[in-house]
C-alpha cells in the first residue's frame, strides 16, 4: 500500500459516516459538511508538519471542486491548479483528480490530465467506503503521486519553475 | 540528362499520382451516401447490402432477421471497443444507436480500429457518427457529447436511456457499456439499476492481454456493485509486470476480439439464437474463454439492486411451474493453476490485513480486489467531530485557510 509516513499522515484524517452521494438532497449536505471538517483538519496537520500542500474548494453544491497544490524541490515550489467532478456513484467510487496543465506532459495521466492512480488506490479505496473521503483522496492518491512525478517532470526538463512564484 | 529508364519511371510515377487524383475526385463527387432502404430484402444481389445478413435466415440460424431494425442500442464510450461495437451495429441493420462519449479523437488513439488520422480532434460522437451514417444510412442515429458520471449529465443520460428509443418516450433495448473506467461504469450500473434495463458491460484489461462481456439483467443476474470486478485472471506473474511510466496499453487485436464477442451476445440476445453469455472471459495469452454466471447479491450496496431483486423474486414466484425443473448448471471449482490470484500488486501484509472472502468463481476468473466484512480491516480511527457549523460556514473557514 503507502509507506509509513503516508499511512501515519491518513490515520490523522477523521473519518467520514454518512453513506450519502450528490444524488441525494439532505444527506449530502451532511456528507459535504463531514467531508469540509476533514478537509479543513488534515490541512491543518500538514500546517502543523510544516508540509502544507494543497488547498481545496467547491461551487456551493459540493459537486465541483478545484484548488491547488504545490510541490517543494529544491527549495523552489512548483504549484499546479486542480479539479475534479463528483461522480454521481460517490463516495463508492473515488473521483478523478485532474491537473489540466500537465495534460500530455506525462504518461501516468489519462485524457483530460486526469491523474493515473496505482493499482493499490482503488481496491483501498473500495474497502472503506463510506469513510474515506477527499481528504484521503488527496493523502493517498495526488500526494504520493505528485511525489513521485514532479521530481521526474523536473529532471527531464519538461516543467520549469515559474520565476514569479513565491518559493 | 535523364535516361530513358529514369524518365520511364518517372512517367509512371506521375501516372500514378494522377490516379490517386482521380480517385480523390470521384470519392467526393459520388460521395453521397446511399438511398434509405424501407424494407431489409433477402435477394441476393451486389446492390442489397442485407442479403447475406438475411441469408441467417434462409439457413434458419436465425428466425426473423428483419427485427434487428426494431432494436435500440446506446453505446456508452465510443473509444476502441465502443466504436468497432457501433460499426457491427451499423453494419447489422440496427434500427438506432445511441452514443455516449464526451473525448475527442486523438491522433494517439490510431493504434485502434475504426477512427482515422483526419479525424483527429473532432469529437468522437461525431466522427462516428459520420462515419457510420454513411457505412448504413438506414440506422438512426443520436449523439452525445459529455461525460455521464457528473450530476447533470447522468440526470440526461437517465432519461435518454428511459426515452430515447425508435419511438421517442420508449425505452431502448439495450444499453452496452464500452467504457475505460471504474466511476463509469458504476454510473450506468446505477441507472440500469434504477431504471430495470438490461446492459452489457465490456472491458478490456490495462495490460491489454485480456478482457470480457457481461450481461446484466437487474435483480436477475450479479451486478456491477454485487460484487468487486469480475476479470480474467493473469497468468502473468504480476512481480514483473512493470506499470512504471505508463497507465494503460492497448491493443486493436484484443479490442476487436472484445468489441466481436460483445457485438455476438447482443445479436443473440436481441434475435433470440444460439446461447447467450452471462459472463464471458478472454485470456489473450492463453487462448483461453472462461464462462461462468452470478446471481444478484442480496447484500449488494445499491439499494435499487436490492429492489429489483425483490421484484425479480415475486415474478418468479408467480410465474407457472414448469414441468421440467431446469437443473442449475453447477460450476466445477478445480484446481487454480493460474498462480496469481489477485490482479493487482497487493502485499502479503496488505492481504492479511485486509482481505475478505473471494467468491467461489471458475478457472480463469477472479476478482479485481476483495472486500473484507463490514468493519473488519478497513481504516478504523477517529471520525469527524460533529460541530454546530453550517456547511457555508465550513468553506468559508476552509477558503481562509
Ligand atoms: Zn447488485
Amino acid at each position: 500500500m503507502a509507506d509509513e509516513a503516508t499511512r501515519k499522515t491518513v490515520s490523522e484524517i477523521p473519518l467520514l459516516k454518512t453513506n450519502s452521494g450528490p444524488r441525494d438532497k439532505e444527506l449530502w449536505v451532511q456528507r459535504l459538511r463531514e467531508e469540509y471538517l476533514a478537509l479543513i483538519k488534515y490541512v491543518e496537520n500538514n500546517k502543523a508538519a510544516d508540509n502544507d500542500w494543497f488547498r481545496l474548494e467547491s461551487n456551493k453544491e459540493g459537486t465541483r471542486w478545484f484548488g491547488k497544490c504545490w510541490y517543494i524541490h529544491e527549495l523552489l515550489k512548483y504549484e499546479f491548479d486542480m479539479e475534479f467532478d463528483i461522480p454521481v456513484t460517490y463516495p463508492a467510487t473515488a473521483p478523478e483528480v485532474a491537473i489540466p496543465e500537465l495534460d500530455g506532459k506525462t504518461a501516468k495521466m489519462y485524457r483530460g490530465g486526469k491523474i493515473c492512480l496505482t493499482d493499490h488506490f482503488k481496491p483501498l479505496w473500495a474497502r472503506n467506503v463510506p469513510k474515506f473521503g477527499l481528504a484521503h483522496l488527496m493523502a493517498l492518491g495526488l500526494g504520493p503521486w505528485l511525489a513521485v512525478e514532479i521530481p521526474d517532470l523536473i529532471s527531464k526538463g519538461i516543467i520549469q519553475h515559474k520565476e514569479q512564484q513565491s518559493s | 540528362m535523364a535516361t530513358v529508364e529514369e524518365l520511364k519511371l518517372r512517367v509512371r510515377e506521375l501516372e500514378n499520382e494522377l490516379i490517386k487524383c482521380k480517385q480523390r475526385r470521384s470519392s467526393e463527387e459520388q460521395n453521397q451516401p446511399r438511398g434509405r432502404i424501407e424494407r431489409m430484402s433477402a435477394e441476393v444481389v451486389d446492390s442489397n447490402p442485407y442479403s447475406r445478413l438475411m441469408a441467417l435466415k434462409r439457413m434458419g440460424i436465425v428466425e426473423d432477421y428483419e427485427k434487428i431494425r426494431s432494436f435500440t442500442v446506446a453505446v456508452v464510450g465510443v473509444g476502441g471497443v465502443g466504436s468497432v461495437t457501433a460499426e457491427m451495429l451499423t453494419r447489422c441493420g440496427i434500427g438506432k444507436l445511441l452514443l455516449f462519449d464526451y473525448d475527442k479523437v486523438e491522433l494517439a488513439n490510431m493504434n485502434r480500429l475504426f477512427f482515422q488520422p483526419h479525424q483527429a480532434g473532432l469529437s468522437k460522437v461525431e466522427a462516428a457518427e459520420h462515419t457510420l451514417r454513411n457505412i448504413n444510412p438506414d440506422v438512426v442515429f443520436e449523439t452525445h457529447n459529455y461525460n455521464i458520471t457528473t450530476m447533470d449529465n447522468f440526470t440526461h443520460f437517465m432519461e435518454r436511456v428511459s426515452n430515447g428509443g425508435l419511438e421517442e418516450g420508449k425505452p431502448v433495448d439495450l444499453v452496452l457499456s464500452c467504457v475505460d473506467n471504474f466511476e463509469a461504469r458504476m454510473a450506468i450500473n446505477t441507472a440500469c439499476n434504477e431504471l430495470g434495463q438490461i446492459w452489457m458491460e465490456s472491458g478490456v484489461s490495462e495490460n491489454a492481454v485480456s478482457g470480457h462481456i457481461q450481461l446484466i439483467i437487474p435483480g436477475e443476474t450479479a451486478c456491477f456493485a454485487c460484487a468487486p470486478p469480475l476479470v480474467v485472471a493473469a497468468n502473468i506473474d504480476e512481480k514483473t509486470l512493470k506499470k512504471d511510466g505508463v497507465c494503460a496499453a492497448s491493443l486493436p487485436t484484443t479490442m476487436g476480439v472484445v468489441a466481436g464477442i460483445l457485438v455476438q451476445n447482443v445479436l443473440k440476445h436481441l434475435l433470440g439464437f444460439g446461447t447467450v453469455s452471462f459472463y464471458l472471459g478472454y485470456n489473450a495469452m492463453l487462448d483461453f474463454f472462461p464462462t461462468m454466471t452470478m446471481k444478484a447479491n442480496p447484500q449488494c450496496d445499491d439499494k435499487h439492486c436490492r429492489r429489483q431483486q425483490e421484484e425479480f423474486k415475486k415474478k418468479e414466484a408467480e410465474r407457472p411451474k414448469q414441468e421440467v425443473v431446469q437443473e442449475e448448471e453447477e460450476i466445477v471449482h478445480e484446481e487454480n493453476e493460474w498462480g496469481i490470484e489477485l490482479v493487482s500488486e497487493v502485499t502479503e501484509a496488505e492481504l492479511q490485513a485486509a482481505s475478505g472472502p473471494k467468491p467461489d468463481l471458475p478457472e480463469g476468473i477472479t476478482v479485481a480486489y476483495t472486500i473484507p466484512e463490514k468493519d473488519e480491516g478497513a481504516s478504523s480511527g477517529q471520525t469527524v467531530e460533529e460541530t454546530d457549523q453550517s456547511l457555508e460556514e465550513l468553506m468559508a473557514q476552509m477558503r481562509k485557510m
